[in-house]
Formats: structure tokens, C-alpha cells, sequence
């Protein structure tokens, strides 16, 4: 099953290597990584989403919550949250298929963020799924490249990650 | 006060009450070493970083108190990875200050610039890099905090060599405060109290004792609970000392070189009590079958450990002090401990039953030095109370097994990581810590010329070590796994024996004396053991002898190969 993690960690050098290293040592299986400032100057929240099993799990939250550098982690798996992943998807459009392309755009509430003669560049956020799905129906057209930021989470309702 | 970033170094460590520093100096470190000599710090130079950083782990082994370690940049820290890596595995707590190149030319492959703080970061419990003075006390005081609380381990505190040099105005911390570090003290008292009705329930209970228990200082604890409950024990690599090898109930070493009765009753128990131990795959055997009719209970203070190989029916987290003082509470004031200790007979009349068909024993061969015979007399002529310090391979498991044990940290050896190269410079650093005990290593010729250049400390600072070598003149662990496994083709484990140790040991200024006959060693050792200073004895073994009893690697624990008589 997948879990996502929000992961509250100190802002300082050398905490995602150590992160990511024991994550690759311990061979569990991560989907994605994303880290970013929060609220608080001194503080990085990065989001980890892992394929595990009750006792696999248990082992990353654990091992990840032995070093001196990580603060709290939450699993929001369970929980009523927000998940969210932004992608850039650059992708072929001649004049015969643009117009087909900015309707797509439209049925999935994404946008045009850049356009030339050959290419648009295209902004989704939302859901991995939603964004799988475009990304497929963008296939036909000829996708040049994606870059996606991995998943960030948040949980509803007034209380942050670090008092859950 | 106003005074340099090496001044406040060395007043942090004042601080610490830190007794003495194991380390090795050069450029990024000058400033540092300067300061060293206006304060006439207590310094061991050894001969080499290896050395420096196994003795500080030797003297923390023994004493209980952090080992602090000293190197400079690049070369110099990078040949203290193996001994961090060691000290990691073993839950040693060990402060270790490099010296980094400076500031501005960090990150650009400077002379002499290694990045220990990326290269050490799996095998530390924390490390930092300080490039401001300011924060220089800060992070020692944290990386004395964090090494030696909750469960120990190695903190790597890498300095840039101006802040040595900058000036700050000293303050050192009282306390430490840190957002994501909260050593779990006191665990949950409902855990125990369920623990109890099971260990009621148990027909055939077994406690489990490992490393934890020595470091944590909590022996008398398990001892007590062991008098109370009349629950037999076993013990891992790391447990051993913990409670007397002369104890009726106490049924020795468990694994792949375990006792037959140790290895039995992990196979049989119903309730296997673990207590600071990490069931590696050297103590399970073929995991899947580990204690397969046994419930699991594991005490640690580290809630990673729990799960991580076998599966545990109950946890018991926090500090072995508290869960463990506990526990005794309830068993005084809970047991029927008279009926709970006439339900352990049949049990253990099974224990002793399988003890004394199969003890552990060798065969002597005429006209031979053997290496049990050599820790048999060791043991007795010391009477079970020395520091025994030994190196890795066979060695290390004839001491295991043939010495008997009597007292926490007095059993010194590389587990987790099994190093090459430990015994002799720990050896040393144990006897720094413990001027007043008999520190005896025990060694393969194959170990010792790892780290053999710290014959020369151990003369310089007149260290009364005891160095037994076992000398099989081949690598003899893995010539055992090649006879073994191998049809006996002995790849590159000849040692071929062209040196002579007791020369060698002469040329650095510690005695040597040789024994070549079984009647000679007694003799010798007597003479060894009553001499003032250090001695090296070079023990001719034969180079075919096996460590017996064995579980083939991925074996069952039950699928052991005797030996032995
Ligand atoms: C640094 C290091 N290198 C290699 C090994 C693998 N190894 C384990 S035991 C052993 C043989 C040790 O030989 P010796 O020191 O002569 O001791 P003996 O087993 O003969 O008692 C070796 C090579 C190791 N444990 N450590």
C-alpha cells in the first residue's frame, strides 16, 4: 500500500543526502521526494511517498525518526488531506493540432504556460492520477518532455502536521 | 572569555571531564594540536588514525565513558572509517573531531580535502561540519549529548581549520536542545504488566541477553530478575559478562558458534525474552525458523530495532534501566516466584540435559599448542576477571566460548562489524581507561599485522597489555569456511608465517616470548601475565583446528555441525 509522509526536518546541509541514503541503503521502495520550506525559517518539510506493508512501514518511520535532524513525521495516508503534484509537460503542437491540444487543456483545468511554432508547454496541478491521465492523452501529440515535482500533502482542518 | 576556536576545543572537553584524547595530528589540525600543548591535554599519539580510533572505542568499551578522537583533514579522517563504522555497530559512543580544510576552499578538491561528513553519515549517529566559531560549542556539547544518551553511537564533529584559528567568546552550554532528538527514557508500564501474565503462562522461557545490557549498565538488573524467576538465559556475541558464564541458569553463547544447549533452547522455548539485542543473522540462522515456537519479546531503547528481523509478539521500549528495574518490581511483588522456579524443572532438565550431551569441548592432539587450552588457561590464571579483548575470526570465538566471563566490560570484540585489526588497538585504549585491570588480547597473526604498528604505543606509553596471538599462520576463519564449504581450496588465506612476531614485537619494544609445546604454555603465561609491562606471546597453533560448534551459514539454529570431543 501507499503511504505519504509529511516529514518535518531541520533546515540544514546534508539532510536530504542523509535522508535519501538511508532510504536507498534500507532498500524501501519510495515513489517520490519533495521538500520545501515551510512557516518556520528553520524548517523543511519534505513529502515521502512509499510503496509498504504495515511492517515495512514501521521500519522507514522509524529509522527515518532515529536521526538527530528529522523533527516529526506524520503518516496522512489515513487522514482527510490535500494531495497535490505540479507537472510541466512540453509537448507537440503544429497548427493542425493546437486546437485539439487547448481543448484538452480545458477538460483538465490545466494551462498554457508556454507556447511556439512547434510546442506548448502545459501546467497541471492536482492529483497523480489526473496527471497520468493527461500525460496519456498528451501521448498521441508527442510529449518532448515532463518534469513533475512529486507529491506535497496536506491535512485538512486547523491542526499542522507537526501537532498531529 | 575571549579565546580561540582550538582554546574553546579544548575547554569543551574540560567540560566533558574527557580524560584523554586518542588521535593523530597534521595540517588542518595544527591550530588545534597547538592548543593541545599550552593545555598539556592528555594525548595518546598512536600510529596510526586506525589505532587511534579503535583504542578510544576500546577505552569506551571498558570505561563507559565516550572515547574522543582526534585527526586531521582528508588522509587522516578517512582512515578512521572503519574503526567509526565499528563503533556504529556496536553502539559505541565515540566523539570524533576532524579537521577540515578551510572555509574558502571547501568543495573545491583541496589538498587534503575529503567530504567525511558525506562519507561518514551512514555510520555515525549524527555528524556535523562547523564552519563558524560561533556554534563550535553548541555542537560539541550536542555531539557529547547525542553520543553517549538513548542509544549510544559514534558523532563525527568535522571543523574547519580557520575556525580553529577565529576567536570567540567561550560559553559553553548547560544544556542541549534539540528539536528531533528525545531519547526515549521511560516506555509504556501497561507493556510490562502484559509481559508479566505471559511470563507466568511460560512453560519454557529463555531471556536473551545481549550488548545492550552491558552498555547500559544494567546487569545487576538482569541478574536479579534471572534469581527471581529462576528463567535460564542465553547470551549474544555482545551479552557475554553480563551475567557469570559460571551461573547454573546461564546456558552460554547462542548462533553460529553458539552452545548446542543455547542454540536448543532457542529452537524449543515458548517465550524468548530479548533484552537489548538486534537478532542478527549470525544469532538467528535461517530467520524464518528463529524461535519458531516461541512468543518474541524485545526490549530496546531503539524503536527500529523492533521488527527489523524478527518479528516481535510484545515490545518493551525505553531504557533497559527503567524497563528492566520495573520488571523486577512486578516479579518481587507479583510472582509466586517459588512456583513459577519449580515450574522451570522440567525445562530445565531438558537445558542441562542438552548442556551435558553436548559441552563445549575440542580434541587435544598430541604435541600441539591448542588455542582452547590457551583461553582455558588464561581464564583460570586470571580467574574469569581480566578485560579480554580480542580480534576477529577464530580467535575471537575460542575466547568467546572458552573464557569464562564473570563481570559487563570485560568482554571487548568487534561484533556488528567484525573488524580485523581491533583487537591490539583497543586492547590499548581499555588499559588507558583501566590502568588498574589485567587487559588481555586475544589474537589471530593475521589481525595483528593489521594493526601491529601500535606495538610501538603500547611500549611508548608502557601499557601493560597482555597480547596472546593465536597463531594458526592462516587466515583461520575463512580457511575453516574453505575447508568446509570450499573441498578445502585455500584461496589466498596462507599466511605462510615468514615473520617473526616475537622479533617484530622486540623491534617496537614490547618483550615477546614464543610457545611451541603444549607444556610450555602455562608456564609462559603465568610468566606473561605476572611481567610489569606489556608482552606479546606468539602461540604456535596448528593451522587445521576448527571453531565447533557450527550453523552453516542459512541454516537452521538446530541444524548445527558438533565437533568438538
Ligand atoms: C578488515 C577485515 N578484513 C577481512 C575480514 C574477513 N575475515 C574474517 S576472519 C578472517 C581471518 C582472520 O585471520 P586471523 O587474524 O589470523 O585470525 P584466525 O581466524 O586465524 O584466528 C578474515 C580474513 C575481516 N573480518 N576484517
Amino acid at each position: 500500500m501507499k503511504h505519504t509522509l509529511a516529514v518535518l526536518v531541520e533546515n540544514r546541509p546534508g539532510v536530504l543526502t542523509h535522508i535519501s541514503g538511508l532510504i536507498s541503503r534500507r532498500a524501501f521502495n519510495i515513489e517520490s521526494i519533495a521538500a520545501g520550506y515551510t512557516e518556520e525559517a528553520d524548517t523543511t518539510r519534505i513529502t515521502v511517498v512509499v510503496e509498504a506493508d504495515e511492517i515495512e512501514l514501521e521500519q522507514v518511520v522509524n529509522q527515518l525518526s532515529k536521526l538527530v535532524d528529522v523533527i516529526k513525521i506524520t503518516d496522512l495516508t489515513g487522514m482527510d488531506a490535500i494531495h497535490r503534484e505540479l507537472a510541466l509537460i512540453k509537448v507537440k503542437a503544429s497548427v493542425e493540432t493546437r486546437s485539439d491540444i487547448v481543448d484538452i487543456v480545458d477538460i483538465f483545468r490545466a494551462k498554457i504556460v508556454d507556447v511556439n511554432r512547434e510546442t506548448m508547454v502545459i501546467e497541471l496541478t492536482g492529483e497523480e492520477t489526473k496527471i497520468d491521465a493527461l500525460c496519456e492523452v498528451l501521448h498521441d501529440y508527442g510529449i518532448i518532455e515532463i518534469v513533475r515535482t512529486g507529491k506535497i500533502a496536506l491535512s485538512r482542518g486547523p491542526i499542522p502536521a507537526k501537532e498531529l | 572569555m575571549r579565546m580561540t576556536g582550538a582554546q574553546a576545543v579544548v575547554e569543551s572537553l574540560k567540560k566533558e571531564s574527557v580524560e584523554i584524547i586518542f588521535g593523530y595530528p597534521g595540517g588542518a589540525v595544527l591550530t588545534l594540536y597547538d592548543a593541545l600543548y599550552e593545555s598539556e591535554y592528555p594525548h595518546i599519539l598512536t600510529r596510526h588514525e586506525q589505532g587511534a580510533i579503535h583504542a578510544a572505542d576500546g577505552y569506551a568499551r571498558a570505561t563507559g565513558k565516550p572515547g574522543v578522537v582526534m585527526a586531521t583533514s582528508g588522509p587522516g579522517a578517512t582512515n578512521l572509517v572503519t574503526g567509526i563504522a565499528t563503533a556504529y555497530m556496536d553502539s559505541i559512543p565515540l566523539v570524533i573531531i576532524t579537521g577540515q580544510v578551510a572555509v574558502s576552499l571547501i568543495g573545491r578538491d583541496s589538498f587534503q580535502e575529503a567530504d567525511i561528513r558525506g562519507i561518514t553519515t551512514p555510520i555515525t549517529k549524527h555528524n556535523y561540519l562547523v564552519k563558524k566559531v560561533d556554534e563550535l560549542p553548541k555542537v560539541l556539547k550536542e555531539a557529547f549529548h547525542i553520543a553517549t544518551t538513548g542509544r549510544p553511537g559514534p558523532v563525527v564533529v568535522d571543523i574547519a581549520k580557520d575556525v580553529f584559528a577565529a576567536e570567540i567568546d567561550f560559553y559553553y552550554p548547560e544544556k542541549v536542545e534539540l528539536r528531533g532528538y528525545h531519547p526515549l527514557y521511560e516506555g509504556d508500564e501497561g507493556v510490562l504488566e502484559r509481559l508479566a501474565v505471559e511470563m507466568e503462562k511460560a512453560r519454557k522461557p529463555l531471556l536473551f541477553v545481549g550488548g545492550g545490557v552491558n552498555l547500559s549498565d544494567t546487569a545487576p538488573e538482569v541478574r536479579a530478575l534471572v534469581e527471581l524467576t529462576g528463567f535460564p538465559l542465553i547470551t549474544s556475541l555482545m551479552g557475554l559478562g553480563a551475567v557469570s558464564d559460571d551461573h547454573p541458569l546461564n546456558f552460554g553463547l547462542v548462533g553460529m558458534h553458539g552452545t548446542y544447549a543455547a542454540n536448543m533452547a532457542t529452537t524449543e522455548c515458548d517465550l524468548l525474552i530479548g533484552i537489548g539485542v538486534r537478532f542478527d543473522d549470525r544469532v538467528t540462522g535461517l530467520l524464518e525458523q528463529f524461535a519458531p515456537k516461541a512468543k518474541v519479546v524485545h526490549f530496546d531503547i531503539d524503536a527500529a530495532e523492533i521488527n527489523k528481523n524478527v518479528r516481535t509478539d510484545i515490545r518493551v521500549l525505553g531504557h533497559l534501566k527503567w524497563s528492566l528495574s520495573k520488571l523486577v518490581d512486578i516479579s518481587r511483588d507479583k510472582f509466586d516466584c517459588e512456583a513459577m522456579q519449580e515450574q522451570m524443572r522440567p525445562w530445565l532438565g531438558q537445558l542441562n540435559e542438552w548442556r551435558s550431551e553436548n559441552p563445549l569441548s575440542y580434541e587435544a592432539r598430541a604435541g600441539q599448542v591448542m588455542p582452547q587450552a590457551v583461553i582455558e588457561i588464561v581464564d583460570e590464571l586470571t580467574q574469569g576477571d581480566a578485560v579480554i579483548v580480542t580480534d576477529v575470526g577464530q580467535n575471537q570465538m575460542w575466547a568467546a566460548q572458552f573464557y569464562h566471563f564473570k563481570n559487563p566490560r570485560s568482554w571487548l570484540t568487534s561484533g556488528g562489524l567484525g573488524t580485523m585489526g581491533y583487537g591490539l588497538p583497543a586492547g590499548l585504549g581499555a588499559q588507558v581507561g583501566c590502568p588498574n585491570k589485567k587487559v588481555v588480547v586475544i589474537t589471530g597473526d593475521g589481525g595483528l599485522m593489521m594493526n601491529c604498528q601500535e606495538l610501538d604505543t603500547v611500549a611508548k606509553f608502557n601499557l601493560p597489555v597482555k597480547i596472546m596471538v593465536l597463531n594458526n599462520q592462516v587466515l583461520g576463519m575463512v580457511a575453516q569456511w574453505q575447508r568446509m564449504f570450499y573441498g578445502g581450496r585455500y584461496a589466498h588465506t596462507n599466511m605462510e608465517g615468514r615473520t617473526d612476531l616475537v622479533k617484530l614485537a622486540e623491534a617496537m619494544g614490547v618483550p615477546g616470548m614464543r610457545v611451541t609445546q603444549p607444556d610450555e604454555v602455562r608456564r609462559t603465561l603465568q610468566e606473561a601475565l605476572a611481567m610489569p609491562g606489556p608482552v606479546l606471546v606468539d602461540f604456535r597453533i596448528p593451522s587445521d583446528e576448527d571453531v565447533m560448534p557450527m550453523v552453516p551459514g542459512g541454516a537452521r539454529l538446530d541444524q548445527m555441525v558438533m565437533g568438538g570431543k
